[in-house]
């Protein structure tokens, strides 16, 4: 589940964040500590991780600079398996004797909740790496970005969405860096530095006549990228839809001002009539729908039951996988997954437990051919490796499987989305992502998105507004025409996917071109109150 | 570093409070451990233990903020911490809206929101709990899925002008969901406690095997608008978008569901059934909080909802000193009123109806009018004079929890409960509610 922008960490000064970290060779020398320290207290496996998270926010509203936080978190995470269980501790102290006691801890918890397994952990193998390392591929490192030219940008935004005739603006940059080395007794020590980058505002407008008010949220998407995100390029934007979209660079300013405007359209746009209608659904808006209704089913922590009681399990269950002729979707449904694809959220080098990333099928020609995976559940898919799904969101959590990257394949035929949309009777093109709830095996959902174009006999005629759209996830994806072609392909994604209890937080893209559903259900949800 | 007691604490933050060359700073100090069991398919998943500390140093000079942390205690960490914040305040630029940090207050005598009992949970005791959980689901044949979780942490705040605060806190928070090993079947149950005496595990997962056993063999009923009993844990999720979004500044804007047309709010006026009284209250026994918040302010009674009618909202100190009100901060442990009836009663009390365990992905749809969507989950029922009759299919539904609120049947007993969604605990009654939004049918179990 997605979960609403949480500030994260604590606050510390911007020069700390650009220090470098300790050295490789020092953390090394604590890894040995603690795998030497588990090994003789009686654990067959140990891996830890030593981390340090950066997270900087630049937050304004109109021509207000709200807060200025940078926050560091500094720790160690001990994993171990011992009598067959896992175990884990996790310290903020690293001095040989605290990061040693944790050690003992997490062997102590294996061993005092042992009784409690029904059959022992059973690990995919997994060669050492040796010391080995990664780092996010960026033309520009946000966090070296001066402060002042961060704060002018979201200021210039905010400014060009009240010119525009917004009533109010609020802005957000949000920077992350992932510096994690991870050490097991497999013999690998990978040290990585992984970026993240996310811009986004919202511009309301509001009828004070009527007390009505709308909002028109950024169209950005969080990318696995620098500054370079945020610098400009022609070449990057898709013109000649009812508002620009964007590739792999983002005009923020030209979005606010586009924004101001559509929150005002969207005041006068007509209510929608409810009923069947063909959807239009940019990338912008799909992704969201490809994460809750493709990703979530597939993860096969989910269809094993582990995660029963929060995040629930998964209709596509393995007897839908072992027949190897489920229809998930249409042929024109093709599914990977990736921790590979530049600027995604999902690219590492290596996985949280050791493991060289990879691309897989997903769905082929709309079958369900293969889930998401990590090392201690490969086996029951049969698998010989794992396929690199590990991760833990800070060093005080415990590592497990995440969604990687699940994107949707552009069709093979050339097709660009207003040629798309020429061919459509009565239908809506939405663009952004906004209300979204599906659930627990994943089958029922419904969607919401920033702006609704109404469709009749190939040309868009208006906006419409209270617009939501219901559905299953097997006759949606089913229900899928076409897809635009590799021009059109974009990532969307998110910084939040929320899994596990405690709960923790993961970044995921997904990727899409264009794609079209026909006769899906349309809602109206205007209420009065 | 364990637990520091009250003089400790004070006495850390006297140190770093020295080093300031600031015209105003301020230090917030918390910490604590950690430690949790989850379980699934009947065995011990992933658990550990967690210990963590923060210092936060802010540092103002004018209407120029800039705040550092650090997790190390000596007298130079303290000091470099101090001196960053500093050089951050200066670099940053100026915030017409920064308020200057308070003067002492007035917080009253502490509330017991520390319990010694939890705090001294051992590996041992958390294992037998979850022992006992899974011995529910094998002697009743299904498949449990939990998590237990306890903490004990302190926190504390002092800043340059006099402000001192402390407290301690305990909590343990246990939630089961039990399926039939055919999956046609599911039941859950969550509960949440300062005082590890008062959770019983084995009660809670045999509440979730009875919902899992007694929600197989499921009917679907048309969507529609349907009588329904809400359970605590299903009420609370909808309940804390309506108390969680009761801000006076995006009312005064024009942007919430409070808003009026011409600049006017809807404080003061009725919103919701007169049955309806909603507070929160740091001395309540049952769900002690804080007395201080975040930024140092006292936490005390507040009247949120009195009889139906908008009776306060909360403030940030900046914009009550522009309105010339209080700066009441957003409420922190809610108490919804209830009445005498149990749930049975409630049930009893249903000529036809629908209960419902649990709704689930609460997500909003429309702020205008606080309209949200969700599901419902692990064990729903129909209702037919007065009796449980038969399981139902899970439903989606569209509702507003102003709308519900209007549409107030009956409220029973109020109880402490978790939310799913947030993972608050708050009191609240099981409420049964008329013409309750279903908008599609569900085949999720």
């Amino acid at each position: 589940m997605l979960s609403q922008i949480p500030v994260m960490g604590s606050p510390i000064a911007p020069e700390a964040v650009l220090s470098g970290g300790i050295d490789v060779g020092i953390k090394k020398r604590m890894a040995d500590v603690v795998l030497n320290a588990a090994r003789s207290k009686g654990a067959t496996y140990a891996d830890c991780r030593i981390g340090r998270y950066l997270n900087q926010y630049v937050i304004t509203r109109e021509n207000k600079v709200e807060n200025l936080v940078n926050t560091e978190s500094y720790g160690m995470g001990i994993r171990v398996i011992a009598n067959g269980c896992w175990g884990f501790a996790a310290t903020d102290k690293l001095d040989n004797d605290s990061i040693a006691k944790a050690t003992a801890q997490a062997v102590a918890i294996a061993k005092e909740n042992s009784r409690l397994l029904s059959e022992p952990v059973k690990l995919l193998p997994q060669k050492g790496y040796g010391e080995v390392s990664w780092k996010t591929p960026i033309e520009r490192n946000a966090f070296e970005v001066p402060v002042k030219e961060k704060v002018d940008l979201l200021l210039s935004v905010n400014d060009a969405a009240m010119k525009a005739g917004a009533n109010y603006v609020n802005s957000l940059l949000f920077l992350v860096n992932e510096q994690k080395y991870f050490a097991s007794t497999d013999g690998s020590y990978i040290d990585q530095d992984i970026h993240r980058i996310w811009p986004v505002f919202g511009a309301t407008k509001i009828d004070a006549k009527s007390g009505k008010f709308e909002t028109r949220q950024s169209l950005s998407s969080p990318r696995g990228m620098g500054y370079e995100y945020l610098m400009p390029r022609e070449s990057d934007k898709i013109k000649g839809t009812p508002t620009v979209l964007y590739r792999d660079r983002y005009d923020m300013i030209e979005d606010a001002r586009a924004a101001a405007a559509q929150a005002d359209q969207k005041l006068k746009a007509k209510s929608v009539e409810p009923g069947k209608y063909d959807l239009i659904l940019d990338p912008s808006h799909l992704w969201l729908t490809i994460h809750e209704s493709v990703g979530h089913p597939t993860e096969l922590d989910r269809v094993l039951g582990y995660e029963a009681n929060f995040a629930g399990t998964s209709f596509l269950t393995l007897d839908k996988w072992e027949s190897k002729k489920f229809q998930f979707g249409s042929k024109n449904v093709n599914v990977v997954a990736d921790k590979l694809q530049p600027g995604s959220l999902g690219a590492v080098g290596y996985d949280d437990e050791g493991v060289k990333t990879k691309q897989w099928d997903i769905i082929k020609d709309g079958v369900l051919v293969n889930y998401q995976s990590i090392r201690d559940q490969g086996h029951i898919i049969g698998l010989n490796e794992s396929q690199g799904c590990c991760y833990a969101d800070n060093w005080s959590s415990v590592q497990f499987q995440r969604m990687p990257n699940i994107s949707l394949q552009a069709g093979k035929a050339p097709l660009k989305p207003m040629d798309m949309i020429k061919n459509v009777e009565k239908g809506i093109y939405i663009i952004g992502d906004s209300s979204f709830s599906i659930d627990q095996q994943r089958y029922n959902f419904q969607f919401s998105g920033q702006l609704y174009y109404e469709i009749k006999n190939g040309k868009i005629v208006g906006m419409l507004n209270d617009v939501a759209y219901q559905s299953n996830t097997q006759e949606f994806w089913n229900s899928c025409s076409a897809v635009c072609d590799q021009s059109d392909y974009r990532l969307g994604g998110s910084f939040f996917d929320g899994k596990g209890q405690p709960m923790q937080s993961s970044a995921v893209s997904h990727g899409s071109s264009t794609a079209r559903f026909n006769g899906v259900n349309i809602i109206n949800t205007a209420r009065k109150i | 570093m364990a637990i520091l007691t009250e003089e400790q604490a004070r006495a850390l933050l006297k140190k770093a409070l020295s080093y300031s060359k600031a015209e105003q700073c301020e230090v917030n100090l918390s910490g604590g451990d950690s430690s949790n069991i989850r379980y699934a398919r009947n065995s011990v998943s992933t658990s550990g233990g967690i210990s963590r500390n923060s210092l936060v140093v802010s540092s103002a000079f004018g209407k120029k903020l800039g705040t550092a942390t650090i997790n190390e205690f000596d007298d130079a960490s303290l000091e470099k911490a101090v001196r960053r914040s500093e050089e951050l305040a200066q670099l940053a630029p100026e915030n017409p809206e920064f308020m200057p940090f308070l003067g002492p207050q007035n917080y009253g005598a502490p509330t017991p929101t520390f319990v010694s009992a939890t705090a001294d949970i051992t590996p041992k005791q958390r294992a037998d709990m979850v022992q006992q959980s899974l011995q529910v689901a094998k002697d009743s044949n299904l498949t449990a899925a939990g998590f237990l979780e306890s903490s004990a942490g302190f926190s504390a705040i002092m800043n340059s002008k006099g402000l001192f605060a402390y407290n301690t806190a305990t909590d343990i928070n246990f939630s089961v969901t039990m399926r039939t090993a055919d999956g046609k079947g599911s039941g859950y149950a969550t509960k949440g406690f300062n005082d590890v005496n008062k959770m019983d595990a084995l009660a809670f997962s045999k509440v979730a095997a009875k919902k899992a056993s007694g929600s197989v063999n499921t009917k679907a009923l048309e969507p529609g608008k349907y009588t329904v009993i809400l359970e605590p844990a299903a009420g609370i999720v909808l309940l804390e978008q309506l108390y969680g979004s009761l801000d006076a500044r995006s009312a005064d804007e024009g942007r919430s569901f409070l808003s009026k047309p011409g600049g006017k709010t809807r404080l003061g006026e009725k919103l919701v059934d007169e049955r309806v009284n909603i507070y929160s209250d740091p001395a309540n026994p049952e769900l002690p909080t804080s007395r201080w918040n975040g930024d140092g302010r006292v936490q005390e009674k507040v009247s949120w909802i009195e009889k139906g009618v908008v009776k306060n909202l909360s403030y940030s100190r900046y914009w009550a000193e522009k309105k010339g009100v209080k700066a009441i901060p957003g409420p922190d442990g809610i108490i919804m009123e209830g009445g005498t009836q149990s749930l049975e009663d409630l049930i009893k009390g249903t000529e036809k109806g629908i209960l419902v365990t649990r709704l689930w992905y609460i997500r909003p749809v429309d702020p205008q009018t606080l309209l949200y969507t969700g599901l419902t989950r692990d064990g729903t029922f129909y209702i037919e004079n007065g009796q449980i009759k038969f399981p139902v299919k899970n439903f989606r539904f569209n509702e507003s929890p102003v709308i519900m609120l209007n549409n107030l049947e009956a409220l029973g007993k109020t109880e402490r409960t978790v939310s799913g969604e947030s993972s608050q605990n708050a009191l609240i009654p099981p409420m049964k509610i008329r013409d309750f939004t279903f908008s599609s049918l569900s085949d999720a179990v």
